[in-house]
């Protein structure tokens, strides 16, 4: 072990004297914003999706929102999001004309990518709260969004919160490709350290110790929030 | 007040109402008999429109609520339907269960009145002779206190003041229904509808909801309502719609159906439920 000794000697140098804590940070933070914003442009967009899909079909305008939504959910499940990034990096933004940060390009690809998975989610989360929940916001006069947003959601939400947890938490693991369009997340930073001396051994398992602990605090705070969610089921 | 004129819904290609046509007056208590699959649900559901009905027509108060342009939610709020599962928003308190639906249109209308007096303003601006402004009698904080003071009020009513807080998780099925039909009456209907209130009560706790429903028909509500208590619609309906195959079969009161019923379906049904 006075080989691996060495390596973290050589590891801590870089760290601290070659400013890879800095690095590390920056990637720990880039890391920790593309999964959560990601996350929240998920859940509002899924579940506008999801709301679009349960909706009656009463008229033509439902059913071609049901079918777009369809169609938007086929393609960002049906695609690898580094395929998505690439070209959302690569070709969309330069056919648009448009110049945005890599990171900021992330953040819209997985929020993007996260909703089509929530979309799915929360409909089965709409799907089981009980129908007599609409019945009666509907029969005391309240109108469909109304009571789709005070009374269904909610109680939807609820419900799913575990499975949207374990979405938070492919999320955090899924940036660690965001490298392939330029934005400097964990594994750029671990990388620039590695490479510094060629000694990868140590940065490595160091990174993948980081997402560990990520993961567990991530899984922490759902823990949490169900807790506190299941309130209203609680005999008291 | 309400005149039902051959109404039919059909799921598909079956029939479930075959032509209703019946009026309900101002003070009148109905109670609606018959086997299951007799239509006795759908047609109070069509009262409403929760089921969407798809031939005739209903007329409340003169205007047709199966015509498409009638707003269907404000016709809803002057009807307090009360359902067999009690429906209670299992994520909100007792008290936010009652006060949800005044507070939410309270506000509303509050909102549509303001702006409608923005616009008022604003053409005010360019003319000589003033337009009169809306009255605003009611702030925001007013609406809530009113809602609140309200639904205490009906909770006291039924005795249930300490639940106010309570989630319905927490309720027996009995409280649970009385909830319920007070969360309605909190909207001031001009007509109730029950769906088979006690169907899904334990023997023990149907009491304490019929007294309700029967304090209720006392104080002069119009009512409509589907049931299997026959004891209850004998002693409370001022008039017995007996429903089978999608159509009444026999409308009179309840001396005469229930001593004296004229249709074989009537009497072989009460036969078998008495």
């Amino acid at each position: 072990m006075g080989n691996f000794d060495k390596k973290l000697e050589r590891f801590w140098e870089v760290f601290i004297e070659h400013n890879g804590y800095v690095k590390v940070l920056t990637g720990l933070q880039n890391t920790v914003w593309i999964a959560v914003a990601g996350l929240a442009i998920g859940i509002l967009i899924g579940t506008m999706i999801a709301v679009a899909r349960v909706m009656p079909k009463t008229n033509r305008l439902a059913g071609f929102l049901d079918g777009l939504c369809v169609f938007y959910v086929a393609l960002f499940r049906g695609t690898p999001i580094v395929v998505q990034l690439l070209v959302a990096y690569y070709v969309a933004l330069p056919l648009i004309g448009v110049n945005i940060p890599a990171l900021q390009v992330c953040v819209i690809v997985f929020g993007l990518n996260s909703a089509a998975y929530v979309s799915e989610i929360m409909r089965s989360g709409i799907l089981s709260v009980d129908p007599g929940q609409m019945e009666a916001g509907r029969a005391l006069g309240l109108n469909y969004r109304v009571t789709m947003l005070k009374i269904v959601i909610p109680q939807a939400v609820k419900n799913i919160v575990p499975t949207l947890g374990n979405e938070f938490i492919l999320l955090i693991k899924e940036t660690s490709v965001v490298s392939f369009v330029g934005a400097a997340d964990l594994y750029v930073a671990f990388n620039y350290i590695g490479s510094n001396n060629y000694e990868f051994m140590v940065p490595y398992l160091i990174m993948a110790l980081i997402y560990i602990v990520l993961v567990a605090v991530a899984a922490l705070i759902v823990r949490q929030l169900e807790r506190s969610l299941r309130k209203s089921d609680r005999r008291h | 007040m309400i005149d039902v004129i051959n109404l039919r819904k059909a799921y598909g290609g079956t029939e479930v109402l075959k032509g209703i046509t019946t009026t309900i007056r101002q003070g009148e208590k109905i109670a609606i008999i018959g086997p299951s699959g007799s239509g006795k649900s759908t047609f109070l559901r069509c009262l409403n429109r929760m089921e969407e009905p798809t031939g005739g027509s209903i007329l409340f108060e003169g205007r047709d609520i199966t015509d498409r342009k009638t707003d269907i939610d404000e016709h809803r709020r002057q009807m307090g339907m009360v359902f067999q599962h009690f429906n209670l928003f299992n994520n909100k308190t007792v008290l936010e269960n009652i006060m949800l639906a005044p507070v939410y249109l309270g506000l509303r209308d509050l909102g549509r009145l303001k702006r409608r007096n923005r616009l008022i303003r604003l053409r005010n601006m360019f003319r000589a002779d003033k337009l009169p402004l809306h009255p605003i009698e009611k702030s925001k904080a007013r609406i809530r206190e009113e809602a609140r003071e309200n639904a205490l009020r009906l909770l006291r009513r039924i005795g249930l003041e300490d639940k106010a807080d309570a989630y319905p998780s927490t309720l027996s099925g009995g409280q649970k229904q009385r909830i319920a039909i007070v969360r309605a009456l909190a909207m001031n209907p001009k007509v109730m509808l029950f769906d088979e209130p006690t169907s899904a009560l334990d023997p023990e706790m149907v009491g304490e909801v019929l007294d309700l429903i029967r304090q209720l028909a006392d104080e002069g509500m119009t009512m409509v309502i589907v049931t299997h208590e026959m004891g209850f619609a004998r002693e409370v309906a001022t008039r017995v719609l007996f429903m089978d195959g999608g159509s009444i079969l026999e409308d009179d009161t309840p001396v005469r159906i229930f001593t004296n019923p004229r249709h074989p379906r009537t009497k072989e049904f009460l036969s078998k439920v008495l």
